[in-house]
């Protein structure tokens, strides 16, 4: 919802909600094909889990505030966010993993704060944050590429791991980030050739970087669709790989890891293209975008550095999102004719 | 002095003290140990113990001492006799619940700070007679530790699906067996409701609910004036429907 000062005349796109929000969607596909090539169909059962909660929730709140129900399902904004929610979880995690998920991003972040176009936070985000904070166990248990195991499991056993009480841990392996993080005695060359998720894969870990890579295809997309502006992505990425090139020291068994693996595992590809550049809870101007995705990039590696989670892009962007006001307030445009303003509030003193 | 004051009405100072200005769902004081300490029911009540006792204790001593306090050094003299009575109950804790004092911690001592308190003693007591004092601050205390119990008893049966959990270090051995499992043995909990976020949602919620009920009522009381037969509306515009 970027209501940015700027004079007429104004060209209409042609873009409605909906037709943004389904290109967001198909933008998706890529980094999630690659995620089913390696890590088996979970993920497609966790997005599908994510969606029907998170489009009964919405109608149900709907029906609750008295609004029109087919309307604001229409515009498939709780889609999205289901979708990029189940992108984020384990695949092959117990069902009601994805069902409370969606619940908290519908209800808690979205909904509570009056719906599509007012949340302050991103709605993925908080409920995936929800379910690490709240089911540390199931949350961090990522299923290994399909090469690295004896293969996938099977029809029945999906079944009984996402429905049953089977556990998914004979299929899990650590990621690669869990990798760097857990082995602060080798050098990053001897554990790279160690490694089976390192020494399949390329730069990133097996699985891992394809995925990243995919995503990475898809924000070019929305790029090249002008649904999204350059800065978010760029700035962000910009600041992970600087920070990571001071911290590499061309890696010693205390470096942090490889620009390139900070690059291209994790959920960096997905939080840099279709997480910060979210339009509600992000900010607004173009040195606002430089200014957040920037944070989220340093916020990113200090976390992963330092912190005590082996990924941090919800937690950085969630805490970012608490930033935007503030530097939406410090980054308005000059509208033309006018002198610039230092801030927002001065406007609104006038 | 002595100027006749509507607030002596006790019905009233009860009424407000419990919902129409409670301290926890409408002035939103003393929140710091509200969120903090209300992960399950025995902390709750604990703490809600100690705090009505403290408001109670400190509005009659700041009551009966108004006249002689000068208007200068009105707060810190306040503040004084709350520390005083603090330290009292943070002294009657170590001797009789010592668990419940090492589970509860800082945030005994830290009722001194709990602006609940010091709001009730310069809003109320300080203006108003020694009984209607004391009795302001026993209904805020009781109100505050409602809220309290009801935010620790939510978030002991989300967070860990029990409740009563623990009463024993508040009530002796008597009550080592009174642990409720609501939602079965192998629930494996949602810490965020242990959590700090989930004393915010649970707070938020209920503050919603007080809203809603108090609407209802609104409602429900305009309701049956509005529809008085004879009163004059004036079609504007559209249709009545």
């Amino acid at each position: 919802m970027s209501l940015m000062r700027v004079t007429s005349p104004h060209a209409h796109s042609g873009q409605s909600t909906s037709k943004v929000m389904l290109q967001v969607a198909a933008a998706t596909v890529p980094g999630v094909l690659a995620l089913v090539v390696f890590f088996g169909p979970g993920v497609l059962i966790n997005i599908a889990l994510c969606a029907l909660t998170a489009l009964g929730t919405e109608a149900a709140i709907m029906k609750l505030r008295g609004r029109p129900i087919a309307f604001y399902l229409k515009d498939y904004s709780a889609l999205v966010t289901a979708l990029l929610l189940g992108i984020a979880l384990p695949p092959y995690c117990p069902w009601w993993i994805p069902v409370i998920g969606s619940v908290s991003a519908i209800l808690l972040a979205k909904q509570l704060y009056g719906g599509m176009g007012y949340n302050p936070f991103n709605p993925a985000m908080v409920g995936y944050v929800v379910l690490l904070i709240s089911f540390p166990v199931e949350m961090t248990r990522w299923v290994a590429p399909a090469e690295l195991i004896q293969g996938m499991p099977g029809l029945g056993e999906t079944f009984s791991l996402i429905f049953g009480n089977m556990n998914v841990d004979g299929f899990t392996r650590a990621t690669p980030l869990e990798i760097v993080r857990h082995n602060q005695s080798t050098i990053l060359a001897q554990l790279y050739e160690m490694e089976p998720m390192f020494n399949t894969g390329t730069v990133a870990g097996l699985g891992w970087e394809m995925a990243n890579f995919g995503f990475l295809l898809g924000g070019l997309f929305l790029l090249f669709r002008r649904l999204i502006t350059w800065h978010g992505p760029v700035a962000m990425l910009a600041t992970l790989t600087l920070l990571s090139i001071v911290f590499y020291d061309g890696g010693s068994s205390l470096s942090e890891g490889s620009p390139l693996l900070h690059l291209f595992s994790g959920a960096t590809m997905l939080g840099a293209f279709f997480i910060v550049t979210d339009p509600v809870s992000g900010c607004t101007s173009n040195k606002g975008r430089l200014i957040f995705g920037a944070g989220v990039g340093l916020l990113v590696f200090v976390i992963r550095a330092w912190g005590a989670y082996p990924d941090a892009v919800a937690f950085a962007v969630l805490l970012m999102n608490f930033a935007a006001p503030f530097i939406d307030n410090y980054t308005l445009p000059r509208t033309y004719g006018h002198k610039a303003a230092r801030k927002a509030t001065d406007l609104e003193e006038q | 002095m002595a100027t006749p004051n509507p607030s002596h009405n006790y019905r009233e100072i009860t009424h407000n003290g419990l919902w129409k200005n409670n301290p926890a769902l409408v002035q939103l004081l003393g929140l710091c140990p509200l969120l903090a300490v209300t992960g399950s029911v025995v902390n709750a009540i604990g703490l809600g113990l100690a705090t009505t006792a403290v408001l109670a204790c400190s509005n009659l001593a700041v009551s009966l001492v108004r006249h002689q306090m000068p208007e200068t050094v009105r707060l810190p003299a306040s503040v004084m006799i709350i520390a005083t009575f603090v330290t009292c109950a943070e002294l009657l804790m170590k001797a009789f619940t010592y668990e419940l004092y090492l589970v509860l911690g800082i945030f005994i001592p830290l009722i001194v700070t709990n602006c609940a308190i010091l709001g009730r003693a310069d809003a109320f007591a300080s203006k108003n007679p020694v009984l209607p004092s004391l009795l302001d601050g026993l209904m805020m205390g009781v109100g505050f530790s409602a809220v309290l119990i009801v935010i620790g008893a939510v978030r002991e049966i989300i967070g860990r699906g029990t409740l009563f959990s623990d009463m024993d270090l508040l009530l002796g051995p008597v009550a080592a067996n009174w642990t409720l499992p609501i939602l079965g043995q192998d629930y494996s909990g949602f810490l965020v409701a242990v959590l700090p976020p989930g004393a915010f949602l649970v707070a938020g919620l209920l503050i919603a609910a007080k809203n809603a009920i108090d609407a209802g009522i609104e409602q429900r009381r305009n309701a049956g004036v509005s529809v008085v037969s004879g009163s004059k509306r004036v079609r504007t515009t559209g249709k009545i429907q």
